[in-house]
């Protein structure tokens, strides 16, 4: 599938279909992107596992670091790379080991590698590459317009109130899609800058 | 599958709005406060260190003006917008994020007279320089390129002259040069152009002309394109290097495709200040519910206008790109197809003279310094607007002494027409 834009309706079944989330990469250092991303998700009800192995036996919004995929121990609906496009393929592969195999790879914002995406998606995986979760999920519940930012979705209905814990609605309707000429513009000039 | 696309009067009355959490109030409240409390400790420092999303102090960001935001950002297609005090603020607040001292700009000749001192004058003075351009002749922006060249800055439709700009040709070379093109889209408003589908990769708006469209209020919005990569040289450093003061985060990683709005409100507004009112935002969003039902009147009546002066004995020419036989017209086709905009020019033929008399005479125009008004508006640039520029500058930005402006309102066209004819047989 295309990779440089993504259907909101895709994105959006992903982020309401998943429980569980490994986080690879996640970092304990509470000013990094990583950290931050991963409390929110937490935040918002995703049961969240942090993986790093030079982090074991310190824990991570009180969830215990593990070493890797394969130490998780208990089946996960989607892989979150927070590692460098490089690393992506070898985390793939060792996704594909997992059973129950998890149902999504997510690579971060920046974090792109087709090679792992295609080998993901021949084993029927989803993938999402060069997204945040934490932005996505912010979008398409409107959460994020509190800066300014275009959501690409409406609602009439009554905005819930954010508090901890809770999943915000991801059910406004999207217009725009992801498929905007500026996307794909955008895209284009990250590939064959001129 | 892909959901059905709203269309554009259905963004300009719910994009970004949503009736209100807590109360239930259907249109956006105003949020007239300075300041929110934070839930905890944790929370307070996780919105300063720009971890969360949510309100802190209106000087940053307020929840009626997020909706502002986000409705603009949605007409415009952009991935994000940040509302300011003014259309100048907006221009201060975009360049601070792209300039150091010692860069250049590339910026058309043809502009609104405010812009052109601002550029020439203030931005002097933080050491960024200005390159001008002639938008009628694309190889002039292709040569002023320099190594320095940060960014280029055109209008869409040119203030006064109301010529249309070839936004594709002068993003190809924006493009070629590696550096974002920046269009001020305030005459056209979204209705009319849409910036971003033709190459620009920030938009700015006096929100204070067709988009507030009342004469009430001022504010000026930087919309994100969210269309360049800030990271691919070093060329911008406040958007690729890591920020002391955020504990190090890299905006364009951090944020991606809308890190130059983020940037534009956590370093430029933050440090400029240059904050819109809650009650201006309010104001400027209900004038935008209507923005495509007035743009319609507004080009009718422009046109009708333009016609009946370009009959007139007493009048030289007209300047307006939706006449057939304009300069212009052929842009306006391409660009503007849905109508050239509710401002032009024209000249008389007893000069100066009487293009002051005219001005004196009219009964329903008001002679005042602004544009995109309910109400019809004349001025003459020479001796208000484009005052403080020199006699060769003026006739560069379209604004010569024996010029006179007409932003064209809602009134009744036959009134608006009366009055000029009224005003010319004097």
């Amino acid at each position: 599938m295309n990779h440089d834009t993504y259907d909101d309706n895709y994105i959006r079944g992903i982020l309401n279909g998943v429980k569980t989330i490994a986080m690879v990469g996640a970092s304990p250092v509470n000013v990094r992107p990583s950290y931050f991303a991963f409390k929110y998700l937490a935040q918002r009800g995703y049961d969240m596992i942090p993986v790093n192995p030079g982090q074991v036996g310190k824990s991570l919004v009180g969830k215990p670091f593990v070493a890797s995929l394969r130490d998780i121990g208990r089946p996960i609906d989607m892989v979150d790379i927070f590692r460098n496009s490089s690393v992506a393929l070898s985390l793939v592969e060792e996704a594909l080991t997992l059973d129950p195999l998890p149902k999504v790879i997510w690579m971060q914002l920046g974090v792109r590698n087709d090679e792992a995406a295609a080998k993901a998606e021949a084993a029927g995986l989803k993938v999402v590459m060069n997204r945040c979760p934490k932005i996505e999920y912010g979008r398409l519940s409107s959460e994020i317009s509190w800066m300014g930012v275009n959501s690409r979705t409406l609602s009439s209905k009554r905005a819930p109130i954010p508090t901890q814990g809770m999943r915000l609605s991801l059910n406004r309707v999207s217009f725009g899609g992801g498929d905007t000429s500026a996307a794909d513009r955008a895209a284009q000039g990250k590939k064959d800058p001129t | 599958m892909t959901e059905r696309l709203p269309g554009f009067a259905t963004l300009a009355i719910h994009a970004g709005a949503q009736p209100d959490p807590t109360t239930g109030a259907r249109n956006t409240p105003i949020y007239q406060t300075t300041s929110f409390v934070f839930n905890d400790a944790d929370h307070a420092a996780s919105l300063f260190g720009l971890q969360a999303f949510g309100n802190i102090y209106t000087r940053i960001g307020n929840p009626t003006t997020a909706v502002l935001e986000e409705r603009v950002a949605a007409l415009e297609g952009g991935t994000a917008a940040l509302a300011v005090a003014s259309g100048h603020a907006a221009q201060v607040t975009a360049l601070q994020q792209l300039l150091r001292p010692g860069d250049e700009f590339i910026a058309a000749r043809k502009l609104y007279g405010g812009s052109i001192n601002q550029f020439t004058h203030a931005f002097k003075s933080f050491g960024w320089n200005v390159v001008w351009a002639d938008p009628d002749d694309i190889s002039t922006f292709e040569s002023a390129v320099t190594p320095r060249t940060k960014a280029i800055f055109i209008e869409s439709i040119a203030n006064p002259s109301g010529s249309v700009t070839d936004i594709e040709a002068i993003s190809a070379v924006a493009r070629k040069a590696g550096v974002p093109l920046i269009v001020d889209n305030t005459l056209a408003s979204p209705y009319l152009i849409r910036p971003i589908d033709h190459g620009a990769d920030i938009v700015l708006h006096s929100m204070t002309k067709f988009l507030g469209g009342h004469g009430n209020s001022i504010g000026g919005i930087i919309v994100d394109a969210g269309t360049f990569d800030w990271s691919r040289d070093n060329k911008y450093p406040v958007l690729s290097e890591p920020r002391p003061e955020y504990h190090g985060i890299k905006l364009q990683e951090t944020f991606g495709n809308f890190a130059f709005a983020i940037a534009c409100r956590v370093l430029g507004l933050r440090d400029l200040g240059a904050a819109i009112s809650p009650f201006n935002s309010f104001l400027i969003l209900t004038g935008i519910e209507t923005l495509p039902l007035r743009m319609q009147k507004h080009c009718e009546n422009a046109k009708a206008v333009a016609e009946w002066l370009s009959a007139h004995p007493a009048v030289a020419s007209v300047n307006y790109a939706g006449l057939a036989g304009n300069r212009y017209n052929n842009l306006a086709r391409k660009y503007a197809p849905k109508g050239a905009g509710a401002l032009f020019t024209f000249t008389l033929k007893g000069g100066y003279d009487a293009g002051v008399n005219l001005v004196s005479n009219l009964r329903l125009f008001s002679h005042l310094a602004n544009i995109g008004d309910t109400r019809s508006l004349v001025i003459h640039p020479a001796s208000t607007t484009h005052s403080q520029l020199d006699d060769a500058q003026k006739i560069q930005a379209g604004a010569g002494p024996d010029l006179v402006r007409l932003s064209i309102g809602l009134e009744d066209k036959e009134d608006i027409i009366a009055d000029l004819d009224q005003a010319l047989r004097q």
